[in-house]
């Protein structure tokens, strides 16, 4: 496909309209949690959310997430219109609770990782990834 | 066992007596017109290991004029910590003496005159000359290379970078790491890389497709043996390498500062047996700052990427963070004692390329001459003359970025224009002849065309404040590096303080003096998109153009931004 300059900042902009928007906790967001834990009260823990302070491309964000013990593991993009991102279950044969997938951003926003343990206990973490124009590197 | 408090007042001792010994003499021997070579590089070889730092040296290969920031705001933590202290300001907290040599080479305040009086600065047949007396020192120093190596002048771009390449080889580098030289696109660096005759570094160059490291071009680190000690060096590209830079350029690249991998790094050289551990790193002071207080087991940080040279190595922990400078204005030594497998102390100095009082190395001297020669007459051809002091250094404007500017406003008829607040690029006096050479090297990049479009009052308040994010967000792994994007036909007034979204205000159509309606439509020209596919003449052309138009250009005070919260 040929990209006329007209389309190219076109898309630049687009992108940029995405880009500022610092997106809050949706109410959806926090409902997600609290079905999973069945309103339980999730702490802290052996939890680690992996992903770039800084998104190269918020159409598809690489996160890993790791809980050793977890049965269970849900990604919650809190931003995104939709904002469930992934739910992983662990069986007794599964190797270590680790995980690893790619996700769309619809801007900067926090992204929450939920693990629910074998004792029924529920674990999170959350970091900010930012999406941004950038272009100005020194 | 020495206590990780002796550790700290050894260190400190031994940063101090240099900071002093070091600077002090010079600007009195400067003032007695007696700089010498032997001044400048006398140092008291200390401990078992030497290292040399050079970064950012952005394809400068001759002597230049270079003026440092007088605005250069820290946020959160970092306010009002070095790097984040400039001027009068600065030359207190180092005891530096106004207008003496170290005044000249570190602070911005009466540059023209101090340039005039002290000459240009860097050079790399002068640069090779302060490393070659160091290894003749110490000959088994290592010469380590922070990146932004391979860009930035017209026989850079022209050679895509060999120009560079081949003169740096003289210089023999042990390591280097990257930043703008992706931007000669991926094809160009692994050909380069995989002929070069020293390790290329970066643990967080990852390949993308796979997402895992990019081993196959890039080591993560590369041990070295000398003065009978294990020394790992870890690479740390540019982080944000496809945010600030066109990532189609390099599409099967992704970087970021991947921390927990920078921690395994240090934990798996350690087991394999490093006493010392270096970090050769293009991560920006702020980012390096607080990847020191998280990282455990780093001994020294080589910092790059923000340009900011210090006089004395900044602590954290016990991790030395080392501020080389840009454009080939500086060469760090860093001495260090490693005993019983860890560090006992250093000894370090800053050593300001004075270009009139170092000897050129003959060899790579003939070397430059080399790559200069088949473009010796487009780069000295004179273009216009300048009755103003240009530079670029500043958080938020510089008078060459004005020039470019206005340039830009004339030649692409526009109402507003935008420039990228990028920090390399040398200075020229008042009353400088203006070369196609000068303006090359404060505009040569593979992406430079000067598009002109149209954006709403709204959409430019909403780059203003994305921009603005990537340089004031408090916590520095969110912050980018580079400058406030400049801005032409537009005022406004930042309070640095505030969070992404509430920075900006009182935006300012400067032709009628009206505010900017967020709904009305402004042509807008600028350049170093990197979207791909922008289209528009290159940025050098619309300068020379506006410049020989000109004549002599005078560039006037740029008082239509206003800061709070500094």
């Amino acid at each position: 496909m040929k990209i006329t300059r007209r389309d190219a900042v076109a898309m630049g902009l687009g992108a940029t309209m995405v880009a500022m928007l610092p997106l809050r906790v949706s109410a959806a967001g926090e409902e997600a949690v609290m079905a999973f834990t069945g309103g339980a009260e999730a702490g802290e823990g052996d939890i680690t959310l992996t992903a770039p302070e800084i998104a190269e491309n918020g159409n598809t964000v690489p996160i890993s997430v790791a809980a050793p013990g977890a049965v269970e593991i849900m990604v919650l993009a809190t931003g995104n219109p939709s904002p469930e991102v992934a739910n992983f279950k662990f069986g007794t044969a599964s190797g270590g609770a680790e995980v690893s997938t790619r996700m769309r951003l619809a801007g900067t926003q926090d992204v929450i990782a939920v693990a629910k343990m074998a004792d029924g206990s529920f674990i999170k973490t959350a970091r900010n990834v930012k999406v941004t124009i950038g272009g100005c590197g020194g | 066992m020495i206590s990780r408090r002796d550790f700290l007042q050894v260190s400190m001792a031994a940063s101090a007596l240099y900071g002093a010994s070091g600077f002090g003499n010079w600007a009195r021997l400067a003032a007695q017109q007696r700089l010498t070579q032997d001044d400048l590089l006398k140092f008291d070889t200390y401990g078992n290991v030497s290292l040399i730092h050079i970064t950012d040296i952005h394809a400068q290969m001759v002597p230049i004029y270079f003026r440092e920031p007088e605005i250069n705001i820290g946020v959160g933590e970092n306010r009002g910590q070095v790097p984040h202290v400039t001027g009068a300001d600065f030359r207190r907290l180092y005891g530096i003496e106004d207008g003496s040599a170290s005044a000249y080479a570190l602070t911005y305040d009466d540059f023209a005159a101090l340039a005039r009086a002290y000459g240009r600065v860097g050079g790399l047949d002068r640069m090779a000359t302060v490393i070659n007396a160091i290894r003749a020192e110490r000959p088994d120093a290592l010469l380590l290379d922070g990146g932004d190596t391979w860009h930035g002048s017209l026989t850079c771009l022209r050679t895509q970078g060999q120009d560079m390449v081949n003169v740096m080889n003289k210089l023999r580098p042990d390591a280097m790491t990257f930043h703008w030289e992706f931007t000669l696109g991926s094809d160009r660096v692994r050909e380069i890389v995989g002929g070069l005759p020293f390790a290329a570094l970066g643990q967080n160059i990852f390949d993308k497709e796979w997402d895992e490291p990019a081993s196959d071009t890039f080591e993560s680190y590369k041990f070295f043996e000398r003065g009978g000690v294990r020394i790992a060096v870890i690479g740390q590209a540019f982080p944000y390498m496809p945010i600030a830079n066109p990532g189609w350029m390099f599409p099967e690249y992704s970087f970021g500062i991947r921390e927990q991998r920078m921690q395994e790094m240090v934990d798996e050289v350690r087991a394999k047996g490093a006493e010392l551990v270096v970090c050769l790193s293009h991560n920006g002071f702020d980012v390096d700052k607080k990847m020191a207080g998280r990282v455990k087991g780093i001994d020294v940080i080589l910092t790059g990427h923000t340009h900011d040279a210090l006089p004395e190595p900044v602590l954290v922990g016990e991790t030395v963070l080392i501020a080389s400078g840009s454009n080939g204005k500086f060469v760090s030594r860093v001495d260090l004692d490693v005993r019983d497998g860890r560090m006992m102390g250093f000894r370090h100095k800053l050593i300001p390329i004075f270009s009139d009082v170092i000897e050129p190395d003959k060899e790579v001297a003939a070397a430059i001459e080399a790559e200069r020669a088949p473009f010796r007459e487009e780069l000295e051809e004179v273009v216009g003359r300048t009755e103003s002091l240009l530079y670029r250094r500043g958080n938020f404007a510089g008078t060459w970025d004005d020039l470019i500017l206005a340039a830009l406003m004339s030649e692409r008829d526009a109402e507003i224009a935008m420039s990228p607040g990028v920090r390399w690029g040398p200075s020229l006096l008042p009353g400088q002849d203006i070369t196609r050479e000068d303006i090359y090297n404060v505009t040569s990049m593979t992406y430079g065309q000067a598009y002109r479009t149209e954006m709403t009052g709204e959409r430019i308040k909403l780059i203003l404040e994305d921009v603005g994010d990537n340089l004031f967000n408090p916590d520095p792994y969110y912050q980018q590096g580079g400058d406030m994007v400049r801005v032409g036909g537009l005022g406004f007034t930042i309070d640095v303080t505030k969070p992404q979204g509430e920075r900006f205000s009182d935006l300012t159509f400067l032709a009628t003096g009206e505010p900017i309606d967020p709904a009305r439509s402004y042509v807008v020209a600028g350049w170093a998109s990197v979207n791909q596919g922008t289209e528009g003449p290159q940025i050098w052309d619309v300068v020379e153009s506006y410049i020989r138009k000109q004549g002599t250009v005078s560039v006037p005070k740029n008082d239509s931004i206003k800061v709070i919260g500094a």
